[in-house]
Parts: structure tokens; C-alpha cells; sequence
């Protein structure tokens, strides 16, 4: 009879301890994974040249801190440029690239460049989705007269396509970034 | 009515046998549930049969007995015959009980007495079955928006959350079969998880009240409570189908019940709906179909001084969110709200995608009572509620299918509650809760937690003492105590840690700093007292005042303490607050009410003032790589709301009624001086209603409802830069939508179908006129306009 209380105690009390250690225990840390903390625009002289790197990075997403921007430097008269785009979530160690996920799901997403304040240049896609639409990671960049303006990157998602513009894509944004650009 | 009558007759023809013996029985005859005196009831002295019968204020008396001991049995139109056995010595004072509710099958004729009152000094409204069953394919919240005083905040036209005199989310308590429903109500877009077809009584208190339930309710009280099941050999059920144009859908719902003389009983009921996308005037307003699963088990006994009963309920609901209102930044924002159609409009299909909702609730309860002679009725409850919430948002890559928002909340609840009667004029109602609940963000989201884990204990105690100092004349007071311990893991991105200064002010709860996240352990501590005041006066023929003075504590919700980051289904960013302490409103409520068969009126005017009222509202721009937000933060400030509530009936010629409905509340913060946002607009209902008895109960019924347009608001609209056309425009978040006015008609006929089944045929309208119409309280009046023109055609068998 004493055996069985005294197993029925510890059985208690092991019931007890593995119930409250579970609780003890801290939850784990979420890493967002679809965050696009850096979204860096890479132009390269078409002749060989110093690239220009146009970027704007937000390490604490959608937390208090404002995104800081970067231009490297100014674009050159009558110069064409080969524009790149990669976007990265730094939250994740290492940086996860999400230019990849956007590739691959091509039809669903679009680049599109607007310019203001008078800025001098043109855009011209150089890469596509699978139906032969804009998708816009890649593109030319052709710097006209001297002149300064912004340049602005906006990422639509689900857009109707075609489209001819910003103004009827449609979709949701996903990222926006305006920088300020000199042509000299 | 005319067996009884005539048993009557023949019992007091035969002559009573007077024994040599000159003993007195006196006493009167209740009302077991509400304490009314019952008038009429007879009662028989077996072996004698001398038989008396109850006088208007439900006293008897029994003179010539001997001392001895007798059985009498005492039976009343609409109770069950009961026997009692009586040591007569001397002349004795007894007082009968009588269980009240063989009426409960004919409630919609009888309304009133087989519910127990909830709250004595405040004018409770409710919701009859027959009225409920109108809205079998709508939701709870469509009902209680019939209710004067009564609108709802609304996502779209599936997610109904109920707004009393002004109030929502956390501030109204949804009792459901007496569990208070945890669901995380906080939100704005979370509906009560609650089917309507279950719904067998439904009562609101528009106050804190109702303390046996809770002290935080500083909106109001909804008490939602299944059918009561009568104690008699009987097996009865009833379908319902509804099908409607609109959403191109049907909800079907059934239940069965079976009960025995015994006490024993049981019900069981379903309810599969099933819509597809709703339309506007229009357009179709793409994903906003409904899946609904509902099921509800009721086993018990009931019996005179005891009782026990099991209930289980299991609510599943997949509910799809306006394609059209997923946004991304500002700039987004400025292209919905600029356009007159929502700028996503897909054809029509039954299918639900992203974004939606998934929403399981379980609710099971153990209850059971026992009547005590010596001091009263003793219940003791235990609830247990999981409520597992999925939301879907629109993704990219892996994480497409996988919710963005998984969340499990478990809930105990242990009840003790005493019912008594400390005197025949005074009883007292006092009891104990202690509830322990638990809520687990599923990290494999990828998605940070929009409300952390914790644990959190809560305790009460109360006590409410009612004093029916004479006929005219009831008073009743009242107070809770509840105290509340939340243990709480929760992550703070640095930099809002930072920037909050938490460091200062809460060195001591870090627990652990990551790269760019700190996890913290804050343990909150909330004590919380609220009181009730009221009394009622019975001017006879009908007329009664009301006035009710309630105290009520709130402490502030998970999502007020801790959001912080961006919800995507409004497209701000949210910060809560951890200094935030419990939020304490003052309403003072007076109703006049007069009822009557053929003119009944109601008038209620109240005041609600609240101290650190938590209040959301936009504070600045903030820019990120998505694009620009509007920052939305949690603020405590001073509200005053002040509003009236008016209801009439008129039965203005034979078999017509003309019922008419005004409600107005205006909302303060006293702090900034400004008007409150999201106040109901004043609103107007008025309805004329045809219905025959005698010609198959034919009811034909046309409303019409005005709704005024809201013109005290406040500002908050913001400017955000426009690359396209390089200016800088405004995001008109603020400015109300016009007044509209919506003709709605309903009718139905019954039919006799065998000798206890009847089929009830209904042909509905809603929206009459097609109006293409926005409404202030719906969060996506942004994007699209309300419902059009719906046809519903409802199938009741009551068999």
C-alpha cells in the first residue's frame, strides 16, 4: 500500500514538473522572412566605368527607424547604363535574396522606374516574364542632358499586365524607394 | 384552459369535508426563477380535495386543518403540477415554489419570465426566437443591429462585431450558454464566434450591469443562451433554410430535441452555410464568400432542486476578406480611396482565397445546481474554450499558403455562484470566478507575433443584493472586485525598445537581447472594482422608470498593451502601450418604458463618462521600404459619451402595428477636445407590420431605415508624396460617407402540415432599391460599397 502511494506521488510530481517546465520555457524568436529590408540598384557604364549603386536600407523593417538612403554618386551625360536590382531581407543571417523569389514568380510582380523633377533619362526593360511582359530586375538607363530629379523604384505586385504605366498596373505595392539624381 | 376550468367546477361542487379541527395554512406561491408571485394557481388537499386558489398576489390561504401532516398538490397554468408534503401545527406559514416553464414552447407569446432577469434596473432588450430566426443566414451581430442603441462595426458584411451605444471589441461582453466568450475579441475585425441558429434567447443589457458576469463590460452585455428545454415526455426539431440571391448561397440549420418527465433531456443542432462572393449594386466585391460549420450538444436533468447539464459547441468559420482592400503603403491607399469601384473585381465564385480568416471555436461547459431550502440555489460551473484563429494575407514565395497570423487561446473558467432569497422581498445574488487562459502565437508563421504568448490569471468576486421595497418599488446594488495577473513573453524589435525608452522605465523584464530583437518578460499586475446602483418603479398599467448608475473597470486588451508593427489588414502601423492601466467608465442610464398591447413606448437617455479611455489614432507617417504608413498608437485620454435610445409600437388599426426607432450618441475626448472616431451616426428605423392570426399567422412587414451621415469626426487624414505626378496628396481617411436610406421587406405564412408540424414559408428583400450605399462603421467602406439588392427565401419545418 505504501509502494502505491509513493508512486502515485511521484508520478505526481513528475506530471507536475514536466507540466511547469514546459512553461518555463522562453518562445522562440520570429525571423520575418518576407521583409525586404535593402533594396540596392546597381548602374553600370555601358563602356566600362565606375558603377553607380543607388541603395536604401531599413534593418528594422517596419519599426520606428526611418530607412536610410544612398546614392553613390552622380549619373554621366549621354552615358547608357545597365541597371541591376536585388532586393535582400537582412534581418536573416545570412541576408536572404529576395530578387529570387521574385523571378520566379514573374508574372505576378513588376518593376516600374518613374522619374520627377525634370530628371533627364530613360528607362527601357531588359528582362521579362514568361508571357514576354515587363518584369523589370534588369534595365537600361540612358542619362540625357544635365539635369537633377528623382528617380522613383516601385515594385507592384499582383499588377494587371500589360500595362503602360504606374497609373493603370493596379496590384499592391511592395516597395517604394525615391532617390535623388543628378545627370551632370 | 376549459378542462381547467371545468375541474375547477367539479372539484369545489363536491363538499369539503370539515374536520373538528381549526388550523390555518397560509402562505404564497412563486415564481421559482424570477420570484413573481403567481396568481390563479390552485391548490388541492388530497384526501379532503378542499381546494383555494391563489389571489392576485399569488397569497392562499387553507383553513380547517388539523395537526397532521398533509400533500398538497399545487398546480398553475403554465407550470408543472407539483406535490408537496405539509406538517400542519397550529397555523403554519408556507411558501411554495413552482417552476415556471412549461410556457417556454410558447415564448414568443409569453415573453419574459422563463429567462431569468439578467439585471433588474436596467431595460433589457431582447431578441425573440421568431425575430432571430429572420437572420438564420445573416450573423448575430445582423440580430442585435435590429436593436435600438444597437449598430456594429463591420469588415466587410460577414465580420459583424456589436457596437453598444457607441462601444465594441472589449468593452461589450458576449456571454454565450453561460460562458464568457474569449475569442480574442479585442480586434475590430473579429466577430463573435456564435451561431445564430443556436441562439434560443438573446438579451442585451446596454451597461456594466450584469456584475455576476463580469465588471469590465463598459459598453454592454450580450447574453446569448440556448433554448430551454421543458420537463415533459416530449421530442420536437425544427429545419431551417434559407436561400439568397445575394452571395448566390444557402444556410441550412437543424435541431432535435428530446426531453422526458424524468428532467432528463437532450438537443442536438447544426448549421452548414455556405455563400459565395457578395455583390454590391454594382459589382461583385470579390472574396468576401463564408463557409460556416457549426454544432451544438446539450445533454442534462433538470429537476426541480437539482440539476446538471453538459453543453459542447464547435464554431468553424472560413470567412474571405475584399480582395480589394490588401494594400500596400499610402500610395495605395490614395488609388482605393480615389476610385469609386474597389480597384480589384474579379467574377464571381463560391471560392475563398487570400486574404481570410479561419476561425475554430470550441465551447464546452459542466454545469450544475442545487437548491437549498436554508439559503438558496447553489451552482457551480467549469467552461473550458479553444479558439484557434488562422489569418491568411497575401504572400510571396514558400510562404503563399502559410498564415500570417496563427494564434491558439485556451481558456478555464470556474464558476461559483449563490442565488438567494434572504427574505421574500430581498434576495441576494454572490459568487466566486477564476479563470486561467493561455495564448500561443505560432512562430512558424514567419511573421512576428501580432499578440505574444502569455499566461494570464484572473480572479472575482461579487455580490448584488436586490430590495422590493413595496410593490412600486425595486432597488438593487451591487459590486465585483476582479483582480488580474498576465505573465507575458514578448519581443520588441530594438529599435521601437529604444525609441519608447522602455529601457528606463522596464529595465528589469529583459530577458534575453538577439540581433535585432529583445525579448522580454513583463508580469502586469490589474485590480479592478466595479459597482452597480439602480432602481425601478412600477407606476402600474404598464409604466415603469428605470435608472441604473454603473461602475465599470476594464483592463486594457493584449492588443492595446503590445501590438507594435504593421497590420496589414488595415495597412498601419499599431503600437500599444505597457504603461496602460485599466480604463474606468461612469454610465448613468434612465429609461421610461410603457408597455402596452396596443401603444408601447421606451425612452432611454444615458451619459458614459470614461477615465484613460484607450484610444487608437494616427500620429505620424512612417517611411519604410514598402512605402509610406500611417502610424496609429494606442493613447489614453478622457470620453464622454452621451446618447439616447427611443423605441414605439403602435398597433394602429387591426392586425397592423407601426413600429418606429431612433438612436443618437455623440462621443467626446474631453482631452483633445475633438469628436471620438467611429460613433454611430444617428439612425432611424421605421417599420409597418401586417400580420393575421387567423389567415395562417400571414405576416407582411416593410422597414425603412435611414442612416444619417456622421459630422462629428475627427480629422486624421494625411499627406503622402505621389512620384507619378510628383505632388503631395491627401489620404482622405476621415470624411464620413453620405446619409442612405435602405427599404427592407419580409414576410411569411405558415402552414399547417400534420397535427404537430408546421411549415413556415418566408419571402424576404433586402435593400429593396438597389441603393449603392457606404457605411461609416464598415472598415472597408474605403474600397467598396455595401450590399445590394438581396432576395432571401426562407423554409422553416417545426415539427
Amino acid at each position: 500500500m505504501k509502494k502505491v502511494k509513493f508512486l502515485a506521488t511521484a508520478i505526481l510530481v513528475t506530471v507536475l514538473f514536466v507540466s511547469c517546465s514546459s512553461d518555463d520555457d522562453t518562445p522562440e524568436p520570429v525571423n520575418e522572412e518576407e521583409v525586404i529590408t535593402t533594396l540596392t540598384l546597381t548602374l553600370a557604364p555601358n563602356g566600362g566605368g565606375t558603377s553607380i549603386t543607388l541603395q536604401t536600407q531599413d534593418l528594422d523593417g517596419d519599426g520606428p527607424d526611418a530607412p536610410i538612403i544612398n546614392v553613390s554618386g552622380n549619373l554621366a551625360t549621354g552615358v547608357t547604363y545597365n541597371g541591376t536590382l536585388v532586393l535582400l531581407n537582412e534581418t536573416v543571417n545570412p541576408p536572404e535574396n529576395i530578387t529570387e523569389e521574385v523571378e520566379e514568380e514573374d508574372l505576378d510582380h513588376q518593376f516600374f522606374y518613374t522619374l520627377g523633377g525634370g530628371l533627364d533619362v530613360t528607362t527601357a526593360y531588359t528582362n521579362f516574364d514568361s508571357e514576354g511582359n515587363p518584369l523589370g530586375t534588369e534595365f537600361t538607363l540612358t542619362a540625357g542632358e544635365a539635369s537633377s530629379g528623382t528617380l522613383t523604384v516601385t515594385l507592384r505586385h499582383e499588377p494587371t499586365k500589360p500595362n503602360t504605366d504606374l497609373a493603370d498596373a493596379g496590384g499592391e505595392t511592395d516597395i517604394e524607394a525615391t532617390f535623388n539624381v543628378t545627370v551632370q | 384552459m376549459r378542462k381547467y376550468a371545468l375541474l375547477i367546477l367539479l372539484l369545489s361542487s363536491i363538499p369539503s369535508i370539515s374536520q373538528n379541527c381549526d388550523n390555518t395554512l397560509f402562505g404564497t406561491i412563486t415564481d421559482l426563477y424570477d420570484g413573481s408571485f403567481l396568481a390563479g394557481a390552485t391548490l388541492i388537499v388530497t384526501g379532503s380535495e378542499q381546494t383555494v386558489q391563489t389571489d392576485l398576489d399569488g397569497n392562499f390561504t387553507i383553513s380547517n386543518l388539523c395537526n397532521d401532516t398533509y400533500s398538497i398538490q399545487v398546480s398553475h397554468l403554465f407550470c408543472l403540477t407539483k406535490g408537496f408534503t405539509i406538517k400542519v401545527s397550529g397555523n403554519t406559514n408556507k411558501n411554495f415554489k413552482l417552476e415556471h416553464h412549461l410556457e417556454e414552447l410558447k415564448q414568443v407569446t409569453v415573453k419574459g419570465k422563463t429567462y431569468s432577469n439578467k439585471s433588474k434596473t436596467i431595460l433589457e432588450n431582447t431578441i425573440s426566437k421568431e425575430e432571430l430566426e429572420r437572420f438564420s443566414s445573416g450573423t448575430l451581430g445582423d440580430a442585435l443591429n435590429s436593436l435600438s442603441g444597437v449598430s456594429s462595426i463591420n469588415t466587410g458584411n460577414t465580420v459583424v462585431k456589436p457596437l453598444i451605444n457607441g462601444l465594441h471589441s472589449s468593452r461589450v461582453v458576449i456571454m454565450n450558454n453561460g460562458v464568457r466568450m474569449e475569442d480574442q475579441e479585442w480586434g475590430a475585425e473579429h466577430a463573435p464566434n456564435i451561431d445564430i441558429n443556436a441562439v434560443g434567447h438573446l438579451t442585451l443589457i446596454k451597461g456594466a450591469d450584469a456584475l455576476q458576469f463580469s465588471g469590465d463590460a463598459v459598453g454592454g452585455i450580450i447574453v446569448v443562451e440556448a433554448a430551454k428545454v421543458p420537463v415533459k415526455d416530449s421530442l420536437y426539431g425544427k429545419t431551417l433554410f434559407t436561400a439568397a440571391t445575394n452571395g448566390r448561397g444557402s444556410s441550412m440549420s437543424s435541431e432535435l430535441t428530446k426531453s422526458y418527465q424524468s428532467g432528463l433531456y437532450a438537443a442536438v443542432q447544426g448549421t452548414l452555410k455556405y455563400f459565395g462572393d457578395f455583390e454590391a449594386q454594382e459589382y461583385v466585391l470579390s472574396n468576401t464568400g463564408i463557409f460556416e460549420r457549426n454544432t451544438s450538444l446539450q445533454v442534462g436533468l433538470n429537476r426541480f432542486n437539482y440539476g446538471i447539464e453538459a453543453y459542447y459547441s464547435l464554431f468553424k468559420n472560413e470567412i474571405g476578406i475584399l480582395r480589394a482592400s490588401h494594400l500596400g503603403g499610402a500610395q495605395d491607399q490614395i488609388r482605393a480611396i480615389e476610385s469609386d469601384r474597389p480597384l480589384i473585381i474579379n467574377d464571381f465564385t463560391y471560392q475563398i482565397n487570400a486574404p481570410k480568416q479561419d476561425v475554430t471555436h470550441h465551447l464546452s461547459r459542466i454545469k450544475g445546481f442545487k437548491r437549498f431550502d436554508s439559503f438558496g440555489k447553489l451552482s457551480l460551473q467549469y467552461d473550458f474554450q479553444r479558439n484557434k484563429r488562422l489569418e491568411f494575407d497575401i504572400r510571396r514565395g514558400t510562404d503563399k499558403d502559410n498564415a500570417s497570423l496563427d494564434l491558439k487561446l485556451d481558456t478555464h473558467t470556474l464558476m461559483l455562484d449563490l442565488d438567494s432569497h434572504l427574505t421574500d422581498a430581498i434576495s441576494l445574488k454572490t459568487g466566486l470566478m477564476a479563470r486561467y487562459q493561455n495564448n500561443f502565437a505560432n512562430p512558424n508563421t514567419g511573421v512576428r507575433r501580432l499578440i505574444p504568448d502569455y499566461d494570464k490569471y484572473d480572479l472575482g468576486i461579487y455580490a448584488i443584493v436586490d430590495y422590493r421595497l413595496n410593490h412600486n418599488l425595486l432597488v438593487e446594488a451591487g459590486g465585483r472586485f476582479d483582480y488580474r495577473y498576465m505573465d507575458v513573453f514578448k519581443f520588441y524589435r530594438t529599435s521601437f525598445w529604444k525609441s519608447r525608452n522602455y529601457e528606463e522605465v522596464f529595465p528589469k523584464i529583459i530577458v534575453e537581447e538577439l540581433d535585432n530583437q529583445i525579448l522580454t518578460n513583463p508580469q502586469l499586475n490589474f485590480y479592478n472594482a466595479s459597482a452597480t446602483l439602480g432602481a425601478t418603479y412600477d407606476f402600474g398599467e404598464g409604466h415603469k422608470l428605470f435608472f441604473n448608475y454603473s461602475l465599470a473597470s476594464r483592463a486594457p486588451n493584449p492588443s492595446e498593451l503590445f501590438s507594435e508593427g504593421l497590420h496589414h489588414s488595415a495597412s498601419r502601423i499599431e503600437l500599444g502601450d505597457l504603461r496602460f492601466n485599466s480604463e474606468i467608465g461612469h454610465k448613468i442610464s434612465l429609461t421610461f418604458q410603457r408597455e402596452n398591447e396596443k401603444f408601447s413606448f421606451s425612452i432611454n437617455p444615458f451619459i458614459n463618462a470614461i477615465s484613460d479611455f484607450i484610444v487608437i489614432e494616427p500620429t505620424e507617417i512612417q517611411q519604410t521600404v514598402r512605402g509610406n504608413f500611417q502610424v496609429w498608437e494606442y493613447r489614453q485620454t478622457n470620453a464622454k459619451l452621451i446618447g439616447i435610445d427611443f423605441d414605439t409600437s403602435y398597433a394602429f388599426a387591426q392586425n397592423f402595428r407601426f413600429n418606429h426607432q431612433f438612436s443618437l450618441v455623440k462621443g467626446y475626448d474631453r482631452s483633445l477636445d475633438q469628436p471620438l472616431i467611429s460613433m454611430p451616426p444617428a439612425n432611424t428605423k421605421n417599420e409597418i407590420v401586417y400580420q393575421n392570426l387567423q389567415f395562417n399567422n400571414l405576416r407582411l412587414a416593410l422597414q425603412s431605415a435611414y442612416v444619417f451621415r456622421q459630422n462629428e469626426y475627427p480629422n486624421n487624414n494625411f499627406e503622402v508624396f505621389i512620384p507619378e505626378t510628383e505632388t503631395m496628396e491627401t489620404v482622405d481617411l476621415s470624411t464620413p460617407p453620405d446619409a442612405y436610406h435602405l427599404l427592407n421587406f419580409n414576410s411569411s405564412i405558415d402552414f399547417k402540415v400534420t397535427k404537430k408540424s408546421t411549415l413556415t414559408l418566408g419571402l424576404g428583400i433586402t435593400n429593396v432599391l438597389n441603393t449603392s450605399y457606404r457605411n461609416y462603421l464598415n472598415r472597408l467602406r474605403y474600397y467598396a460599397d455595401d450590399l445590394g439588392r438581396n432576395f432571401l427565401l426562407n423554409l422553416k419545418f417545426n415539427y
